[in-house]
């Protein structure tokens, strides 16, 4: 072990509940449970679960809106077309490479932001998390229009602001190709989601036992040292679910790219795509198959987070 | 803490306060701008050419009537769909919280799973469905698939602070000779009252912030809320540079949001981090 942890605490079990046996009491409580969380549990599957089966069963079929004759089961061929398709993996790799960059860069930029939050003095620390809030709560179609306008060619003061840097001029055209595009793309969502991942950092710093970091101090450790040992192995589970988290979310990327390409020059993500193929292209049984392939994709990758990287969701998030 | 450190984590604090809010200063004076005076490609709009224009022409002029009822829409659907998701989990939270049962966990665990749902999953079956059953462009068309939204993050907020709530303070209460419904009132409503209205708010946030269930589920000013209608605004007016319209729509639609960010900062971070973090 080269990371100092303090030794787990022993679980302590909740008073009320009584060890084994039904007694009549608890079978009522089970009962009363039930009722009053079974209303919640019932809608969030039938607004969820109920379309997800929807979709995995117009997936397997030929059926386009405009030409409801001519709907026809065709097993998994809709599948096949997806797959075989460069489309699809073409924006699937765009929708990779903006999860990869944003989340990478916001766990770094994040961890600042929460460093300097918990430090930052009492007089100006309401108005640094009011500021913070900020980019969370706005409505990511108007983060997405504020950095499109910036960038813009015509509209934007990036060309004039920037101009010093090499490869930007006053005709710099970001929306007309596919990186420059993805650039600006991922520095929208960028500034949209830290400030989340910052403030989940920040409850998680204030998880790490001042002990630890005064027992360090007193044994000389430099402030990198405590970072390295102390304080990042201590707030792990914090790390973890908030890439879990934004991991999953930049996955669905969507807003952003209609907002300011619209998929053009390559720049569609998977979500897009299902999007276009089912409301543009009415294409109900393709756009399904993306839809379900999409999902799978979520899917697969939270099961990768907490299987392979032993994420405990039930006891990082309050189920202890 | 040194002098030297002082500063530091002073110039630290305010490049935070920068880095959140330069896209919103920027958009804020896009909205100010003449359509004549948006490539000046500064930070300000050029001396003497302040305008309200753009304000006038979404609240009472030509784009008005496609802003003020997306408007209408957005504040109706998100605030049913926060009330429904409210309701629905003030008693989930309250079970998951306060009584021993089994399921517990699967509750919790199917609300982790449908807030990491991908929206557009869920878009293409409902947009054929509500085709078919009625419900496309209408309002109950999109505060049903909201609650795919509000619901999860409803549940777990409120679930984590029920937890913190000294329920023995009920029992406390009757002791000293109060009835059931003036403990409950007295004791418990305002123990629990904050924790309900913060999710309340966030959950407002989420469903406010919707956009693909928003275009894709609406057809008309019927039922279009505002991020769609913003999204689309840009194809809807043929000759003039629809920028700087869509900037003051945007700072319109964002007011509210900061007023709550404003008052209620705290709350909202607690409410954030609670359900999220928690040893």
């Amino acid at each position: 072990m080269t990371s100092t942890t303090l030794p787990p605490r022993e679980k302590t079990e909740p008073v009320s509940a009584p060890p084994g046996g039904a007694s009549d009491r608890s079978k009522a409580e089970r009962k009363l449970g039930w009722y009053l969380a079974g209303p919640a549990f019932v809608v969030m599957l039938l607004v969820t679960a109920y379309p997800i089966a929807q979709a995995v069963y117009y997936s397997l079929f030929n059926y386009r809106l405009t030409d409801p004759e001519n709907r026809s089961f065709i097993g998994l061929s809709n599948y096949w077309v997806v797959l075989s398709d460069s489309l699809w993996w073409q924006s699937l790799w765009v929708t990779v490479f903006i999860t990869v960059v944003t989340v990478a860069v916001e766990l770094v930029l994040g961890f600042a932001l929460a460093l300097v939050m918990a430090k930052a003095l009492r007089a100006i620390r309401p108005v640094v998390r009011a500021a913070i809030l900020i980019p969370y709560a706005i409505i990511t179609v108007v983060s997405a229009f504020a950095w499109q306008f910036a960038f813009d060619i015509n509209t934007g003061f990036v060309n004039s602001w920037f101009a010093w840097l090499p490869g930007v001029s006053a005709d710099t055209d970001w929306f007309g190709d596919k990186w420059t595009s993805l650039l600006v793309i991922c520095l929208a969502e960028i500034w949209k989601t830290t400030p989340f991942i910052s403030l989940l950092l920040l409850a998680g710093l204030a998880q790490v036992p001042e002990v630890l970091q005064e027992a360090a101090k007193v044994d000389g450790a430099t402030w990198w040292q405590r970072m390295r040992k102390v304080t990042i192995p201590n707030m792990k589970a914090a790390i973890m679910v908030a890439v879990l988290f934004r991991t999953l979310d930049a996955f669905r990327v969507f807003d952003s790219i209609f907002v300011m390409t619209a998929g053009a020059n390559g720049t569609e993500s998977v979500s897009f795509l299902a999007y276009r193929q089912t409301i543009s292209r009415v294409e109900i049984g393709l756009g399904s198959a993306v839809s379900v392939l999409l999902f799978l994709c979520v899917v697969a990758i939270a099961l990768a987070f907490i299987k392979g990287f032993k994420v405990d969701l039930a006891q990082a998030r309050g189920e202890r | 803490m040194s002098r030297r450190e002082k500063i530091w984590w002073w110039i630290g604090g305010l490049a935070i306060i920068v880095y959140a809010l330069f896209p919103v200063g920027w958009i804020v004076s896009l909205s100010l701008k003449a359509p004549s005076d948006i490539t000046n490609g500064n930070f300000l709009p050029s001396s003497g050419k302040w305008t309200w224009e753009n304000y006038k022409s979404i609240l009472t002029g030509t784009a008005s009537d496609l802003f003020l009822p997306a408007l209408r829409n957005s504040f109706g659907i998100c605030l049913i769909a926060t009330a429904i998701s409210c309701v629905l989990s003030m008693f989930a939270a309250y079970a998951i919280a306060r009584l021993d049962f089994p399921g517990k966990r699967l509750i919790l665990s199917a609300a982790l799973g449908v807030a990491i749902f991908p929206v557009i999953s869920i878009v293409t079956p409902l947009f054929n469905l509500w085709r078919q059953i009625g419900l496309y462009d209408t309002w109950p068309g999109l505060i049903i698939p909201y609650l795919s939204l509000t619901l999860p993050i409803s549940i777990w907020t409120m679930s984590a602070f029920f937890r913190e709530i000294p329920w023995e303070m009920e029992q406390a209460a009757q002791v000293d000779g109060a009835t059931n419904w003036q403990a409950f009132r007295k004791v418990i409503v305002p123990l629990a009252a904050p924790g309900v209205f913060t999710t309340a708010i966030i959950s407002f946030f989420i469903a406010w912030n919707d956009f693909a269930y928003g275009i894709s589920l609406t057809s008309t000013s019927a039922s279009r809320p505002v991020p769609a209608a913003l999204g689309l605004f840009s194809g809807a007016s043929q000759f003039e540079d629809p920028t700087t319209v869509i900037a003051a729509a945007a700072v319109i639609v964002t007011i509210p949001v900061v007023v709550l960010v404003l008052l209620f900062q705290r709350r909202i971070v607690a409410g954030l981090t609670n359900g999220a973090v928690k040893g």
